[in-house]
Parts: structure tokens; C-alpha cells; sequence
């Protein structure tokens, strides 16, 4: 489904991404760990196609698709989607208008027929439900005046109603309590289907105690310096990031135990 | 050093002025006088220039150099169909709403329905001089307008407008709505100084609207002076919406005097307008007065838009609130002027005072903004504060990331910063109106 490489990028002439392979078949959740700065995020945001990051070589094929050629909308279109680290706050526009609105700009493009209002209603009460949340959202500007949590519980709402066949998961356990954590995970797993993929960018090993990923990668120095299965996730915790004997990762490791 | 005083009364401006001045009725001869004098005031101090205080930013050369021409009738049935095309929000054409049409400042009854809700007196100002009408004149000339150019001149020229009445205790429900229309051509250039008059007793409740309009390309200057007295503990919500053509040229004044414990809520929309100016003098003039300024300014190319406050708190424990949004396209200039006066006498008086504005295009639009704060009072509290801002990226990304187009992340951004501003209009079905226009605007 997706396949990066040799992926290059950097941000104002920095370079962040040096040189990164991944590969992420249908039906597969894939984890992505590493300290601060290893760039994790960056792989996000270059993902979904924000253009303060310029991709300087590499290739990411999605579906069969340059995905590098799309613009963030067609992305989101094709099926892309990215729960964002720090979601964005936009007074005047409702939840509801905007979802509605995204959720049929999807539809159409994937030439399938926009929902009315009563019918994208009753979706979203469905995924309310699903998810344990409050109706009044709807009626509220986006993630205005929203909590941290709230604002990363609306992130995985907006991917129920979204359906998305990429999902990409920027550290969206961060800073999160048990409870929304659970509820995180329910949301993913929920979506979690032979035709869809998973990519949850982490910086602790606890969301992966709920979604069991197939694949741990971990990022260092803009590269993937190591996969294995979910196990490798444990022996991170237990160990950090410095036995893996990467010169980057010298220093990160005991940032590793701290976060975990 | 005036535009144009006396000296220049042999050019072809200020003849036009003296022919149209000399043309009016004398009668009644209260008016007569009230007239001679603004038109006396007038001549003595002529235009504003760029070097008179609170004028620098907005160069009125293009009014002052203007000669305008009364406008022939037009027939009444493509008038009628003319302006309800306009769709004009806040001017309700049911038969049972009440509403006052001007056209070139003259009342138009056949556009008009003047059914006065109950404890309201409704009309035209013409109707009244015919029967003397002298018990306005205190509303009709105060004395802290008196060296003000444009209000002097629609002084001299003061013939009609909306007068309305409420009863003390009269709660009007519906909206009493008044349109301003003005026509004119590149060749006739046309004018109106329309004037507006309410008086809202002690403790009554109304809401105003107040439109300019004008139809597309036609060319002409409205000069509209507006005054609101409003008495102990009533509550008024004034709604003045400009809508002129591009090439029109359009002056306001807003002066409101409140009694204690009124609250008085205006909102200034101002959408079209090649080279407008509003100025708004609140004086809160007894104790625990609230008042609400509340304006949004949207321009594109070469619109020039200058809103010019003042708040004046005149009494202890008066609250203000003033928020102006901007929205800039173009090579649009806008300019907010917001003046706070505190008077030794106000204590306790809280105001704020917000100005934000969103700069669309990357250069070539600009706004000037400034607060001014003129505090005598030793125990208050006033906070202002001004931003001048582009479109947030992260938003916009945010917006396409979900799979929305990019053009239409960018309207609705600019729609949402707008629209705030209309969350504070009281009447639903006016702002639902609002919301459809700016809509309409940006979005669709």
C-alpha cells in the first residue's frame, strides 16, 4: 500500500529525513519509534503533504500513486489520513460543516455519492457512540477551547467518520490519561481491516500495550536504523534506544527510559 | 488649510453647492436657520485635508473636487424591481414590516410601509417640517457636531430622513428597518444627505437597521448623519449596513447619547464603498451605561475604508466594548481610529477595545490601526489591544489534510474570521441574513 525510498527531506535547509525505506501492505499496523528529533513527525507532515517540508529526493508510492505528486487535499482524498500531533484550533467553522464537508470531499472524489444531512447524522452518531462522545460536539467551532485529550479524541473521531485507508497516527498518545488512551486505541482497532494500514508515530511504548502493532521501526537520525515484530517495542522499554549501537541514539537512550 | 472656504466660492464645487443651498424651500423658517448657519459653518471651514487631525490617513480630495447633481426619477415599477434585486439584508419587504425607503434622500412612500409597531412613531422628517417639526431641533443640531465639515454639510442640506419615536416602556419586537438608496452616473454624479433621528424613552427595547445602498458602478457621495438619544434603562440595537457601489463615495456619522443604565449595542458592517468614512461618537452619559461598538470592514482593490471611534465615557461605571474585525484584499487600504475618552467624572468605567485584521492579498493591501486612550478618571480599567495578521497556515493545512480544496479551506477561514463578528447581533434572522451575505461573499 505504501512504499517510501531512499526519502530525503528537510525544513528551511535543515535536513530531517535522510534516507528512509518503509514498507506498509494492506491489513498491517506499523510502528514508528525513536527520541525527539529523530524525525518521526517530519515522516508524518511529509506524508500528508504540509509544504513548510521539502522532500529533496526519494520516492512514496501509495496505491500505486506518486504520492509526492498530491496535493494534501487529494491525499486526504485518496485516502490519507493524518491525526495531527498538535491539532488545530479554528474558531467559526463547526465541527459539523467541516466534517460534513471533508467526509463528502472524500466521497466524491472516490465517486461514491455525498450524504445529505440527516444521512451524515446518523453516520456520526453511529461513530459518536462507537467512541463514547458528546453530541454537543458537533455544534462546536473546531477543537476550539478543547483540552489536550479532547482535542486528540476529536482527531480519532474525524478518522471514524473519514475511514481512511492510510491512517497515520502522529503521537497521538501523547499526553493523553488512561482513559482517552483507551479510547484512542478502540477507535484504531475498530478501524483496523485487511484493506486498511496503520502508522503510529510514538515516542512511549504504552499505546502499543493496546493496538499491537505487526511492525516496530525505530527512527534515528532520519533513517529506519531497525524493525523488528512487536517484541522489539519491549525491548526498547526496557533497554532505550542506546544498544542499538547508532551514534544518534547514544545520547537518546537514556531519553528513552525517561519517556517510557 | 481648507480644501475649498469662501475664497473659492467661483469655482465650479463650490457654486454647485451655493446653487443647491440657494434652491431649497425656506420654510419653516426654523430649518431655514438651522440650515444658514451649518451652511455658514460649513464654507468656513470646507473639507477636511489630509493635515487636519483625524484626517491624515483618508484623503477626501475626490469628494471635495466632486460637483453633484440632483438625480431624475426614476420610474417607479424598475426602481421597485431594481432594488429588491439589490437582496438586501435587513430591509424586510413584507407587507407587515415597517420600513422607511429614501431615494436620493428624499422619501419614497411607495417603497415604504410605515405601519408603526404600537408605542412607535414612525416617518419622515419632510412630513414633519411640513408641520413645523421644531420640537426636533435639539436632535437636529448639537453642539459637539458643530465643527464637524461633513455634518455640517448635511446640515445645510437637511430637508429629510427617518424619524423614530418609542414610547417609554414600548417594547418594539420586530426591527424598524431604513434605506438609504442614492444613484448617480459618471457624467451626473449623485448625492443624498440623509439624515436619522430615534428617540427611545426610558425603558423601551427597539432595534434599528440601517442600510446605504447603491446600485453596481453608479457614482455618487452619501453624506448620513445619525443620531440616537436614548433614554434611563432602555436597550437599542442599531444595525448600520453599507452596501454602496464601488464607485461611490460614502461619509457617516454615528452620535449616540445614552441615559444611566441603557444599553446600547451598534453594529457597523461596511462592505462596499470606494472611499468611505464612518465615524461613531458614543457618549455614555449616565451611570452604568453599557455600550457595544461591534464593526467588520471587508475590502478588495482599491477600496478605501476608514472607521473613526469614539467612546466616551462621560459618567462612573459605564462598560464599553469595541470590537472591529478587518478583512483586506486588493490593494484595499482600511484604517480604525478607535478614541476612548475616560472623564474625570467616569470612575470605574471598563472598556476594551479589540481591532483585528486579516490581510488577505501578500502585499499590496494595508491597514492602519491605532488606539487612542484619553483617561482623566484615576479608578478604571481599559485594555485594547490590535493585530494585523494572514491566514494561518496550519489551519489552512489542517482544513486540506481532511480533503478540503484549497480555495475552499481559504474562503471558509476567511468566512469564520468575519462571521465572529456577527455572533454578537441580537435579532436571529437579521444575523442568519448577515451570515448568508458573507457567505455568499467569500464561500460560495
Amino acid at each position: 500500500m505504501l512504499e517510501i525510498k531512499g526519502l530525503h527531506a528537510e525544513v528551511v535547509g535543515r535536513e530531517i529525513l535522510r534516507g528512509l525505506d518503509l514498507q506498509v501492505k494492506a491489513g498491517e499496523v506499523h510502528a514508528i519509534m525513536g527520541p525527539n528529533g529523530s524525525g518521526k513527525s517530519t515522516l508524518a507532515q511529509v506524508l500528508a503533504g504540509r509544504d513548510t517540508y521539502a522532500v529533496t529526493a526519494g520516492t512514496v508510492r501509495y496505491l500505486g500513486q506518486d504520492l509526492l505528486e498530491l496535493s494534501p487535499e487529494d491525499r486526504a482524498r485518496a485516502g490519507v489520513f493524518l491525526a495531527f500531533q498538535y491539532p488545530v484550533e479554528i474558531p467559526g467553522v463547526s465541527n459539523n460543516y467541516f466534517l460534513r464537508t471533508a467526509l463528502n470531499a472524500v466521497r466524491k472524489y472516490q465517486g461514491q455519492e455525498e450524504l445529505d444531512a440527516v444521512d451524515f447524522l446518523a453516520l456520526v452518531q453511529k461513530k459518536m457512540k462507537l467512541l463514547h462522545m458528546d453530541d454537543a460536539l458537533m455544534k462546536r467551532a473546531v477543537n476550539e477551547g478543547f483540552s489536550g485529550g479532547e482535542k486528540k479524541r476529536n482527531e480519532i473521531f474525524q478518522m471514524a467518520v473519514l475511514e481512511p485507508k492510510l491512517a497515520i497516527l502522529d503521537e497521538t498518545d501523547s499526553g493523553l490519561d488512561i482513559d482517552a488512551l483507551k479510547m484512542v486505541a478502540e477507535g484504531v482497532n475498530a478501524l483496523r481491516d485487511p484493506e486498511r494500514a496503520v502508522l503510529l508515530v510514538t515516542h512511549y511504548q504504552r499505546l502499543l500495550n493496546y493496538i499491537v502493532p505487526d511492525y516496530v521501526h525505530v527512527l534515528s537520525g532520519g533513517r529506519i536504523v531497525k524493525s523488528g515484530g512487536k517484541e522489539l517495542a519491549l525491548e526498547l522499554e526496557d533497554k532505550g534506544y542506546g544498544w542499538l549501537g547508532e551514534p544518534d541514539l547514544v545520547d537518546a537512550g537514556a531519553a528513552g527510559r525517561r519517556g517510557a | 488649510m481648507p480644501l475649498f472656504g469662501l475664497k473659492d466660492a467661483t469655482t465650479g464645487v463650490f457654486a454647485s453647492y451655493m446653487a443647491r443651498f440657494a434652491g431649497q424651500d425656506p420654510r419653516p423658517a426654523w430649518l431655514h436657520e438651522l440650515r444658514q448657519q451649518a451652511f455658514a459653518r460649513f464654507s468656513d471651514m470646507g473639507f477636511p485635508s489630509h493635515r487636519d487631525e483625524g484626517w491624515r490617513q483618508t484623503n477626501v480630495a475626490p469628494i471635495a473636487g466632486s460637483v453633484f447633481e440632483p438625480q431624475p426619477p426614476l420610474p417607479a415599477a424598475e426602481l421597485v424591481r431594481r432594488v429588491r434585486a439589490l437582496d438586501l439584508p435587513g430591509v424586510d419587504w413584507r407587507p407587515e414590516a415597517c420600513r422607511l425607503v429614501f431615494v436620493n434622500g428624499y422619501f419614497a412612500p411607495g417603497l415604504s410601509s410605515t405601519a408603526a409597531p404600537a408605542g412607535c412613531k414612525v416617518g419622515s422628517l419632510a412630513e414633519r417640517f411640513a408641520a413645523d417639526g421644531s420640537e426636533l431641533r435639539a436632535h437636529l443640531d448639537h453642539e459637539d457636531e458643530r465643527r464637524q465639515p461633513f455634518v455640517a454639510l448635511n446640515a445645510s442640506f437637511l430637508s429629510d430622513g427617518a424619524v423614530i419615536e418609542i414610547a417609554p416602556r414600548a417594547v418594539v419586537a420586530a426591527p424598524i428597518s431604513i434605506l438609504y438608496l442614492t444613484t448617480g452616473t459618471v457624467e451626473h454624479k449623485g448625492c443624498s444627505h440623509p439624515r436619522t433621528v430615534v428617540l427611545a424613552g426610558a425603558e423601551s427595547e427597539v432595534s434599528i437597521i440601517e442600510t446605504c445602498a447603491g446600485f453596481a458602478g453608479e457614482v455618487y457621495f452619501t453624506n448620513a448623519v445619525t443620531s440616537f438619544e436614548i433614554g434611563d434603562n432602555a436597550r437599542v440595537e442599531y444595525t448600520r449596513i453599507e452596501q454602496e457601489s464601488l464607485a461611490a463615495y460614502h461619509v457617516s456619522k454615528l452620535r449616540s447619547r445614552q441615559g444611566r443604565d441603557s444599553r446600547f449595542t451598534a453594529h457597523s458592517i461596511s462592505l462596499g464603498g470606494g472611499l468611505v468614512r464612518n465615524n461613531v461618537h458614543a457618549i455614555l452619559d449616565g451611570e452604568g451605561t453599557e455600550c457595544v461598538l461591534n464593526g467588520l470592514f471587508a475590502l478588495d482593490g482599491a477600496q478605501h475604508v476608514d472607521n473613526s471611534t469614539v467612546l466616551d465615557h462621560a459618567r462612573p461605571l459605564g462598560t464599553s466594548r469595541e470590537y472591529y474585525k478587518g478583512v483586506l484584499d486588493g490593494k484595499a487600504v482600511g484604517v480604525f481610529n478607535g478614541r476612548i475618552i475616560v472623564r474625570e467624572d467616569a470612575q470605574h468605567t471598563d472598556a476594551i477595545q479589540s481591532n483585528k485584521n486579516l490581510l488577505l492579498s501578500d502585499s499590496a493591501a494595508t491597514i492602519s490601526t491605532q488606539p487612542q486612550l484619553e483617561i482623566y478618571a484615576d479608578d478604571v480599567r481599559c485594555t485594547h489591544g490590535a493585530t494585523v495578521g494572514q491566514l494561518d497556515a496550519q489551519a489552512l493545512f489542517y482544513l486540506r489534510s481532511r480533503g478540503m480544496g484549497l480555495e475552499e479551506s481559504r474562503k471558509l477561514l476567511i468566512y469564520a474570521f468575519a462571521a465572529d463578528v456577527l455572533s454578537r447581533v441580537g435579532n436571529p434572522e437579521l444575523r442568519a441574513e448577515l451570515e448568508k451575505l458573507l457567505w455568499r461573499k467569500w464561500a460560495e
